[in-house]
């Protein structure tokens, strides 16, 4: 009995065994064995690729070594940044002013390098702001954002930013349709059908200098426009937007908004748009919106309200826009590096839908139409369409490129990326990620010239990827090798807030373009600038009083500062004099209601501190600047409000007995 | 001809020392580079015949930290004096072309050989003076470290390496001297016997 008791122990041990081994291997041992050796770059080597990547949440741009996967900065673009006092110094204030104030925060999903001919030029990168619809323009010579335009008649500014094969345009969709601001907008909210508006912008961009100008808006149906790419090559002139919502839900959007077996992807032919706008068909329409640029030289942001747009009613006019059906809540809009396939991603569909642009323009010739939506014309599906990805896998939501006629699509759903022939449009590979993949991104992946060696797919949900921390976890991005038949997964690194869509240039192509090591003091114009020691002084207006100091390793001056009240409003003019290369100083006061000041090399900044309490307050330089960076320090004397001790200062030597 | 007239050659390679000497006036005679740690990329202090050129600025911050005195152009007058000498140089040159004696260039060059001592010796000094006249309230002082930068070649101070060197128009001047220590050797030695 014993015996037989054993036995059938050992048998279930063994059966269960069995079934243990059939389980799909674990997760960690699927990179490939020389995985280490490719992605590791030596002490003092060089990425192959600067890799720009969404701050999501964050609101901020992060930027990585590819393949290393090393963080090399953060750049502050629509949030606060108290590590460099983005937001909080007097001078970066006006760059987060927007219509309606100042504003701390925003949600920044997608970045789109410039291009010449249709290849990354490594000039400027373009970011949006999803939720104060607005689109920040950040110099790649400076890594710092240069130019924060705010976007009228728009909610939600998630398709964008997305541009021309020349730069030509940054063009912005709108996820929310919403009444124009030149409406009224106190409507009720069942009104959808008929008051809710989707307007898309086209922002001219300064072929020189980069500056951003919102030449004119579409004014279209309330649909939620998601993604967009533009045209290139053959197709440039017209630009593509996936849409869902074309049932104009207003609530529960993820029942009322899935009905419709077809969504659609519209293009739109932006040239006969500039056509009808010479013509003057378009419609100066009153708007309240924040155009804000960095000056380099006088390291100030200055904020205008421009009160006017141009708005061209799409619907009204014939040939502008035109409906390609989409299956089921189109995603991603993916134009392919010849210009000619447009891949949309149903996100809730079995199959890729690619588009051919050569079908679309002959459709749209023999008015191939199958109806109209709100007054557009509506192509016939199989009019327009080069072919169907069959079974890719589920959730499609991305599609980049690598210049060798080959795609590559996430797969949300069912956690994997895969491999497809643009032509042929048969599945190539396809490889699991960790886990739910976003968007993806090769070097150079939209663009007419892919870098086809790398692509990093960013995923949604991390779980045990990383040491847990906690319920809050970082995101993950993983780094494939995509030069063989086989794409090989080499690395899982973290990324701060929630990266969305993400570009990658060529090192050389950045690294050489001109960087900024300092900036020379000489062309610093801010009007209250120190350009030496003998400069610096204390000036009382009132009740306000402007400390204009300087900080050179590794002192402050002045130094000792008295005469300042309680009540005061007090605004240090801090100029760093280095002209060194990484010699950066900070500047901090104790108690005060804002962050630290970070000042580069010949530049000025400024910090308001109103004192409350009297006594003796300390400030110090908080960056590591030298040896004796313990000893950048200096102390202010508050006196109570109403005190007589006058204004003084010094550097060196004790103050006169007289203020004592 | 008589032997002590310069051969067509001599004058060619006269001109050619004029025009060397000019050049110099407008070129960095002297270069110390210093290398440190925290400056992969180097820092460079330039002497041209009229000025301090470089990174002037950012290694006179350094140096307070050890309390050397700042370097200044018009501090030194040197560099009033300098252009003038060589412009001489450049024209006595052009000027030995016309005078046509070859003992007036081997005057020229022990003039030139002096002068180059002379000013080695200057340099030292000034070495010496900006290396040891520290300021005795300085941040860092190291009991018995002075900061006298090398006359010429490679030397430790600190954390900094620094390295003495001929700069471009240094080396147009020790070409000038070879030149005509050339037309000299020549004219005496190949033109004793005819
Ligand atoms: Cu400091």
């Amino acid at each position: 009995m014993k015996n037989r008791f054993l036995k059938a122990t050992f048998a279930i041990v063994l059966i269960g065994a069995y079934f243990v081994s059939c389980k799909p291997k674990n997760t960690s041992d699927v990179a490939v064995g020389d995985a280490a050796q490719r992605v590791y770059v030596a002490p003092g080597k060089y990425d192959e690729f600067y890799n720009f990547v969404s701050g999501g949440f964050s609101g901020q741009m992060s930027i990585y070594g590819l393949p290393s996967g090393r963080m090399l900065k953060v750049i502050p673009i629509f949030s606060q940044d108290p590590e460099s006092g983005w937001g909080y110094s007097e001078e970066t204030k006006p760059m987060l002013n927007t219509s309606e104030g100042y504003i701390p925060w925003d949600d920044q999903h997608h970045l789109e390098l410039s291009q010449t001919n249709g290849e990354v030029d490594g000039r400027w990168i373009f970011a949006n702001a999803n939720n104060t619809p607005r689109i920040a323009r950040v110099d790649l010579k400076r890594f710092k954002t240069a130019e924060i335009l705010e976007l009228p008649n728009s909610a939600g500014n998630h398709s964008s930013p997305f541009i021309t094969e020349n730069t030509e345009y940054v063009v912005a969709g709108t996820r929310f349709g919403v009444p124009g601001d030149y409406e009224d907008g106190d409507v009720p909210i069942n009104t959808y059908k008929k008051n809710f508006k989707a307007h898309i912008s086209f922002i001219k961009v300064d072929k020189e200098s980069g500056e951003m100008d919102l030449s004119f808006q579409l004014r279209l149906p309330g649909v939620n426009f998601d993604l967009s790419h533009a045209g290139k090559g053959k197709s440039h002139g017209w630009f593509f937007f996936t849409c869902y919502n074309s049932e104009l839900a207003n609530t529960l959007l993820e029942v009322n908004a899935s009905q419709n077996d077809k969504d659609f992807i519209m293009a739109v032919n932006w040239k006969k748009a500039e056509e009808y706008i010479k013509a003057g068909k378009g419609k100066i329409e009153k708007a309240r919106y924040a155009h804000n640029t960095w000056d380099d030289e006088t390291h100030t942001g200055k904020s205008v309200i421009k009160e006017e747009v141009l708005v061209l009613d799409a619907t009204a006019l014939k040939d502008i826009v035109y409906l390609m059906p989409c299956p089921k809540s189109p995603h991603g809009c993916d134009v392919d590096p010849t210009g000619e396939y447009i891949v949309g991603s149903g996100k809730l569909a079995a199959l890729i839908p690619v588009f051919s642009y050569t079908k679309m323009l002959a459709a749209i010739d023999k008015k191939d139409f199958e109806g109209d939506y709100e007054g557009i014309p509506v192509l016939k599906y199989n009019s327009v369409l080069h072919g169907e990805v069959q079974k890719p896998g589920l959730g499609p939501l991305h599609t980049e490129f690598d210049g060798k006629g080959n795609a590559y699509s996430t797969m949300f759903v069912s956690s994997e990326v895969v491999k497809w022939d643009i032509k042929t449009l048969k599945v190539l590979d396809r490889h699991p990620t960790y886990y739910s993949p976003g968007h993806l991104s090769i070097p150079g992946g939209d663009s007419k010239k892919p870098f086809g060696k790398y692509m990093v797919v960013y995923n949604k949900i991390t779980k045990d990827r990383y040491l847990p921390t906690g319920p809050e976890l970082t995101q993950s991005a993983q780094l494939f090798d995509i030069s063989g038949d086989k794409m090989q997964l080499l690395l899982d690194y973290p990324t701060i807030g929630e990266p969305h869509y993400a570009q990658s240039a060529p090192a050389d192509l950045i690294r050489n373009n001109g960087q900024l090591k300092i900036y020379d003091i000489k062309k610093n114009n801010h009007p209250r600038v120190s350009k030496g020691e003998k400069d610096t002084k204390v000036v009382r207006e009132g009740n306000k009083v402007h400390v204009y100091m300087t900080m050179i390793r590794s002192h402050f001056a002045p130094d000792n500062i008295e005469g300042i009240k309680v009540g005061d409003e007090v605004y240090f003019h801090v100029t760093n004099l280095e002209q060194d290369w990484d010699v950066p100083h900070g500047f901090s006061i104790r108690r005060a209601n804002a962050a630290e000041l970070l000042i580069m090399p010949g530049e000025t900044s400024t910090l308001y501190w109103k004192p409350t309490k009297v006594g003796i307050v300390p400030f110090y330089c908080t960056d590591f600047c030298s040896a004796l960076h313990q000893e950048m320090s200096g102390y202010l004397r508050v006196s109570p409000a109403g005190s007589n001790v006058p204004i003084s200062y010094s550097l060196g030597t004790n103050l006169p007995a007289s203020s004592k | 001809m008589k032997t002590t007239n310069l051969s067509l050659v001599s004058k060619v390679m006269l001109l050619i020392v004029g025009i060397l000497f000019i050049a110099s006036l407008f070129l960095p005679l002297w270069r110390i580079e210093l290398d440190a740690p925290q400056y992969p990329e180097g820092l460079t202090l330039q002497l041209h015949a009229n000025k301090i050129a470089g990174d002037v600025n950012i290694i006179n911050g350094l140096n307070h930290y050890i309390g050397m005195a700042t370097l200044h152009t018009e501090n030194f007058f040197e560099f009033k004096i300098l252009p003038y000498i060589f412009g001489a140089f450049g024209l006595i040159a052009f000027a030995l072309i016309f005078i046509n004696r070859r003992k007036a260039v081997l005057v020229f060059l022990i003039t030139f050989v002096l002068f180059i001592a002379l000013s080695a010796v200057d340099f030292y000094r000034w070495n010496y003076e900006y290396g040891h006249n520290l300021d005795p309230n300085a941040a860092i002082i190291v009991p018995g470290m002075a900061y006298q930068p090398p006359l010429l070649g490679f030397k430790q101070l600190l954390n900094f390496g620094a390295y003495s060197i001929p700069d471009v128009g240094g080396w147009l001047l020790t070409g000038a001297g070879l030149l005509l220590a050339t037309i000299v050797w020549v004219e005496y030695k190949y033109k004793k016997t005819t």
